[in-house]
């Protein structure tokens, strides 16, 4: 039984069929990169996977299950996505990092946020700022803590790290090679190739919206 | 009514030179309104006196049985009409119907109860009519609101959905706008009524004769009623329509435009 997989899995729209035909594995611990032109699937796939989305085709299972037979709810909780343009509603930073604790019918916990603020290197005022004084990178980092407060199984990474400086990158490989290190598995998506070979263990290129290639690197 | 004077037919037929004003104004401006001016003023007169030859009828015939039928069949009408505006809307019709029909129900009920009126065709229809194509309205605006938030605010919601939330709590702040936007305009008028306008019902009753402090009760009824009416009917409409723009795996489904 594998962890996640895809078997002969497509997605097709009205007038465009984005994905073909994939089937693919992931173990649990992996860190998987994803790369490939602009346009070919990446992001699809990504939201097949936390069933954002269903294939129209073929089958995707999460511990054996088939990802139909789970509530959506709960699987959303345990396979969360980073989006690539990273939205945060609300008026303010904190609105965002309360969400997952109403979600839960949990008091907030400004404690657990704060330990992630610091992980990030940023400072707990971020809190309280207003979500549309933020820049781009802010919001990409503020919507990732949002994503980790409760320690999700899998993650996966949609270019979280495209808006941000070289230090900040640096600082969010590190968060997400150790947190693979304990345990959660990553799949992330990525345009830099240095990037991709860093910390994986697996790149899997999509092209055209077919699996061109899945290597092993590790 | 008393005091009231009976229009006569011929006034009538010279009031109708005021056509004549508009039609004048059409060619002279090129406005190229006179076709429809002259079909838009003929069936004026046409359906008006058919509804005075059915109002006749029906109030004549004090059947509650009768009474009721014809509300349901308002209610149905105006359900139509707002299901056809919001063709974005799963199951537009029956939740409209539902939603007009609930906000009718209750408001005519605490109107009866109160004893302001009597279940009579003569003070249920007319208050019906009004109620019924209120909440039509409203309906309409709230749909609309709706259809264009599930579409402009994808991004909002499958965030929401993707870190664990359901539909219900990804869709409130839709909800709730939808809500917001089929009411206002009656709380809107509410708030101007007398200042820039003498609602229509009102002069007509002033104009039948009755003393404007009797006109004015009967206004303010008009007003409590269609903010009931409408709150109650948005309020049902909103929570029933939201879940058809899922389907049953939690996902946001892509719904052709109208
Ligand atoms: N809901 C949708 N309806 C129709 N077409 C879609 C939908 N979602 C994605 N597409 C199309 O599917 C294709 C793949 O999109 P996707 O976002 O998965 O690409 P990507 O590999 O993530 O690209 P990028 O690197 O630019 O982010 C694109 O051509 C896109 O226009
Ligand atoms: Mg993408």
């Amino acid at each position: 039984m594998s962890f996640l997989e895809f078997s002969h899995v497509s997605f097709t729209t009205e007038d465009q069929s984005i994905l073909k035909n994939l089937s693919m594995r992931i173990e649990s611990g992996d860190f998987l990169s994803i790369v490939g032109p602009s346009g070919s699937g990446k992001s699809t796939f990504l939201k097949l996977c936390c069933h954002l989305i269903s294939p129209t085709d073929g089958t995707i299972s999460f511990k054996g299950k088939n990802l139909n037979e789970f509530n959506p709810m709960e699987l959303r909780k345990q396979i969360a996505y980073c989006f690539q343009t990273p939205y945060l509603f609300g008026d303010r930073v904190k609105e965002n990092l309360e969400f997952p604790f109403t979600i839960r019918n949990l008091p907030f916990d400004p404690e657990r946020a704060e330990e992630f603020f610091s992980l990030f290197q940023m400072s707990a005022d971020y809190l309280n700022k207003e979500v549309k004084n933020l820049s781009g990178g802010e919001k990409q980092r503020i919507a990732l803590i949002r994503s980790l407060l409760f320690n999700p199984e899998i993650l996966l990474l949609d270019e979280v790290t495209s808006a941000l400086d070289v230090a900040n990158t640096k600082i969010v490989e590190q968060v997400i090679a150790s947190l693979n290190k304990e345990g959660t598995t990553i799949l992330w998506i990525t345009h830099n190739p240095e990037q991709s070979r860093k910390h994986a263990n697996k790149v899997l290129e999509i092209e055209n919206g077919e699996l061109r290639s899945l290597e092993a690197i590790r | 009514m008393n005091g009231s004077t009976p229009i006569h037919v011929t006034s009538l037929l010279i009031a109708s030179s005021l056509v004549f004003v508009t039609l004048f104004f059409s060619y002279w401006q090129k406005l190229k309104l006179e076709k429809e001016t002259i079909i838009s003023v003929v069936r004026a007169v046409i359906q008006l006196v058919a509804v005075g030859y059915v109002l006749n009828f029906v109030f004549g015939y004090k059947n509650p049985a009768f009474t009721t039928l014809l509300l349901l069949f308002m209610t149905f009408n105006a359900s139509y009409n707002a299901a056809k505006r919001g063709r974005a809307i799963k199951r537009g019709l029956s939740i409209s119907f539902l939603s007009i029909a609930v906000g009718t129900l209750v408001t005519l009920m605490i109107l009866i109860l109160s004893g302001i009126i009597r279940y009579e065709p003569y003070q249920i229809i007319p208050i019906g009519g009004m109620i019924i194509s209120n909440s039509m309205v409203a309906l309409g605006l709230c749909y609309k609101q709706m259809a264009a938030d599930f579409k402009n605010k994808r991004e909002e919601i499958e965030t929401k959905l993707a870190l664990g939330a359901d539909i219900l709590l990804s869709s409130k702040e839709i909800i709730r706008d939808s809500i917001k936007t089929g009411m206002l305009p009656t709380i809107d008028s509410a708030k101007t009524l007398g200042i820039v306008s003498l609602p229509g019902m009102m002069t007509g009753l002033i104009l039948a004769g009755t003393s404007p402090m009797e006109a004015i009760k009967y206004q303010i009824m008009v007003t409590f009623m269609l903010l009931s009416t409408t709150a109650i009917s948005s309020f049902i409409s909103c929570y029933l329509s939201y879940r058809g723009f899922f389907n049953n795996r939690k996902q946001l489904i892509n719904r052709p435009e109208n």
